[in-house]
């Protein structure tokens, strides 16, 4: 019996972890409204509490395959997501609860997808690592290690040609940048001077492989080569991400043009929870990062020296996000499972349009 | 009619889809400044200016992965490959992107977008660029895989190909560009899914596709001569969505079916082809359904050798014989 996932955020603010950003006086961050504040430190919960209780849903078998959880890095998702205007869009791999929950969807149909239920966001067929919402500018979940980099440099291109003043995210981990149609994005992205903001969430680990042994030289740096703007921020620090990631938006908006940016940060659960996470880095080392580096109890903490929060909102936001996350697994567990009828459906455009059908003989086979 | 070429009628209808459709948008490598390798896209950049004919850097994944992206948010790019045989290189982007971000976003997204490339042997380049991907392009769900034999065809096919809202792969012949043949002018459009009877026969059905039709045709015409055999050839044009009806009224009249394709034979079109004839008309056949591949083996240089290891007329006469022996 796994441990009860504890989360941090405890209720009490731990003197230990650091509590005042560097970044809070970056005017993206002084704008920022007390509710707009306690906006951000509460989707960062929520992403927790979903993820935990996902967890738990998978402990008891009701999600198939894999299950990345994003636990520890919300404040790059929360802090990213934060930012985006009418024309950005977020496209990202496979672990992509966090930024499903930052770019708006909602908890229920993303419970209910990981549980392969017919009210899921993808209506039970992506699963964990394919969740879209092209209505809120999300566009994916993807499960090949960089291979939603050339498609973020897609959106990218669609925005320039279209003239509109927007940027794509690009997100990837820090395995993906060993991945040829990463730099061959990179390439296409500065040659042509396209509105994509390259973003590597840097959690130490390409599954179980430290960076140390899997990437030459700096992650960003790279960027170099293609000429491309670079940067490096704290992923633990929603302030930090929100300070960098605006600089390198507004380039990227505003003038057109591209960037890499490494936000470092570190996740406490194995890439998979199915996966062992004891073979590749020592205990202890999740245990000093969850004591001082937590980002949801680092914003706390600078939320409760700013004066937004107190312990009485930290529990009501806490328990909001509990019970949130309780109702979405309830929804799901309560949901249909889609039926074999719908295994062909969502397949073709003109077959799910049959009035608007163009062609002609058999697009199944049996 | 007016008379024109492969490669003009492709031409003819990129340019009309890129009038039409202010979305449509060529690239490749070598499409715009070059003029294309084959000549396909000479004068577009010309008539329609750099932001609608692009050329790209020798980066298949890359770019068509970022075409697929933009296709996401409603551009329509018509991409070139080069040869199809490059599409190996950019294969995670047209097969696990292109061909499944509908079924994984539960219906949300479409990806209209269009590969178009040569795809054959027969020109002496050797293995790495000449396979004939269709049937590996076919077996994904979620994809459109149109193969045209004729200038007429190559046109109405492609102009359907771009104004449809699935991913469609187009896959020409290098050696059928120069081929001659009357083209409708203008709105000239052919639906996906709907085989063409090149000849029509009573003695033997030929289903072919692509430049095999035209071996067909000629052994056909041999066939008839020398043998008095009448063969009725059954161009598919499009592998999927399949016209297996088409194929299956002509096996009702004639009883006997030989498949030529440039494939090779293992798990080819043909054996899907061979299955379903099986399966939904057995008791209309008077002889097994017999096959004509390339032969089995990379794609060898030596040019006299290679003619003799893809189909031609010659070797669908053989075939033809000994199936109505």
């Amino acid at each position: 019996m796994t441990k009860k996932p504890s989360a941090t955020a405890d209720k009490k603010a731990d003197d230990s972890v650091q509590s005042a950003s560097p970044s809070s006086s970056a005017a993206i961050n002084q704008q920022l409204g007390k509710e707009a504040r306690v906006d951000l430190f509460r989707t960062m919960m929520r992403i927790r509490r979903f993820e935990e209780r996902s967890l738990r849903a998978y402990q008891a078998k009701k999600i198939g395959g894999f299950l990345h959880l994003y636990i520890g890095q919300e404040a790059v998702a929360v802090g990213c997501c934060s930012l985006m205007g009418k024309h950005d869009h977020v496209i990202t791999a496979y672990r992509d609860h966090g930024h499903a929950i930052a770019v708006g969807m909602g908890v229920n149909e993303l419970m209910a997808e990981l549980y392969g239920k017919a009210t899921g966001c993808s209506k039970g067929k992506g699963g964990s690592m394919h969740y879209f919402a092209p209505d809120r500018n999300f566009w994916g979940g993807h499960g090949i290690v960089g291979g939603q980099i050339p498609l973020g440099t897609g959106l990218a291109y669609a925005l320039k040609y279209k003239g509109l003043k927007g940027a794509a995210m690009a997100f990837m981990g820090d395995g993906a940048v060993n991945q040829g149609a990463v730099h061959e994005a990179y390439n296409l992205a500065s040659l042509w001077q396209l509105p994509v903001v390259f973003v590597i969430e840097n959690n130490g680990y390409s599954m179980g492989t430290s960076q140390e042994r899997s990437s030459a030289g700096e992650l960003a740096k790279r960027a170099e080569g293609y000429n491309m703007a670079w940067g490096v921020c704290d992923g633990h620090d929603v302030y930090d991400v929100r300070a960098v990631m605006d600089k390198f938006l507004r380039a990227a908006r505003e003038e057109s043009k591209p960037a890499v940016v490494e936000i470092r940060t570190y996740r406490y659960r194995g890439h998979s929870v199915a996966d062992p996470d004891n073979t590749y880095r020592a205990k202890t080392e999740i245990e000093e990062y969850r004591r001082t580096k937590d980002p949801i109890q680092v914003f706390q903490n600078t939320l409760v020296a700013e004066g937004v929060l107190d312990d009485a909102l930290i529990e009501k936001i806490d328990q909001a996000a509990r019970a949130e996350a309780d109702a979405a697994a309830d929804f799901a567990e309560a949901s249909p499972f889609p039926t074999p009828d719908d295994i062909q459906k969502d397949v073709y455009w003109e077959i799910d349009n049959p009035s608007e059908r163009k062609s002609q003989g058999r697009l199944f086979f049996d | 009619m007016p008379v024109i070429n492969y490669r003009e009628a492709i031409r003819h209808a990129l340019a009309e889809e890129l009038e039409r459709d202010a979305n449509v948008v060529v690239l490749g490598e070598e499409v715009a400044q070059f003029n294309g390798a084959y000549k396909v896209t000479e004068g577009l950049l010309a008539k329609f200016g750099p932001k609608r004919i692009v050329d790209t850097p020798i980066s298949e994944a890359g770019f068509i992965g970022m075409g697929v992206g933009a296709s996401m948010l409603g551009i329509r790019p018509v991409m070139e490959l080069m040869f199809w045989s490059f599409y190996s290189v950019a294969f995670d982007q047209i097969l696990n992107n292109a061909a499944n971000v509908r079924y994984m976003s539960g219906g949300l997204i479409n990806c209209p977008i269009v590969i178009r490339g040569p795809a054959n042997g027969g020109t002496n380049v050797g293995a790495t660029h000449s396979h004939t991907p269709e049937n590996i392009l076919a077996s994904h769900p979620g994809v459109k895989v149109v193969v045209p034999s004729t200038p007429a065809d190559a046109k109405g096919l492609l102009k359907s190909a771009i104004r449809d809202n699935d991913p469609v792969f187009f896959l020409e012949n290098t050696i059928l560009y120069g081929d001659k043949g009357e083209v409708p002018e203008g709105e000239h459009l052919i639906p996906l899914g709907l085989a063409d009877v090149k000849r029509a026969g009573t003695d033997l059905t030929i289903v072919t596709y692509g430049r095999c039709v035209l071996h067909s045709l000629a052994a056909a015409d041999l066939l008839q001569k020398e043998h008095d055999i009448s063969v009725e050839v059954v161009d598919l044009r499009t592998i999927r969505p399949l016209d297996i009806d088409t194929v299956l009224k002509s096996v009702a009249k004639t009883h006997r079916v030989l498949i030529v394709e440039e494939q090779k034979p293992f798990a080819s079109v043909g054996s899907q082809l061979a299955f379903m004839i099986q399966r939904e008309a057995f008791d209309e056949l008077d002889a097994p359904i017999h096959r004509l591949t390339t032969i089995d083996a990379p794609a060898i240089y030596s040019p006299p050798v290679e003619a003799e290891q893809l189909p031609n007329p010659q070797r669908v006469l053989k075939a033809a014989l000994e199936l109505m022996a």
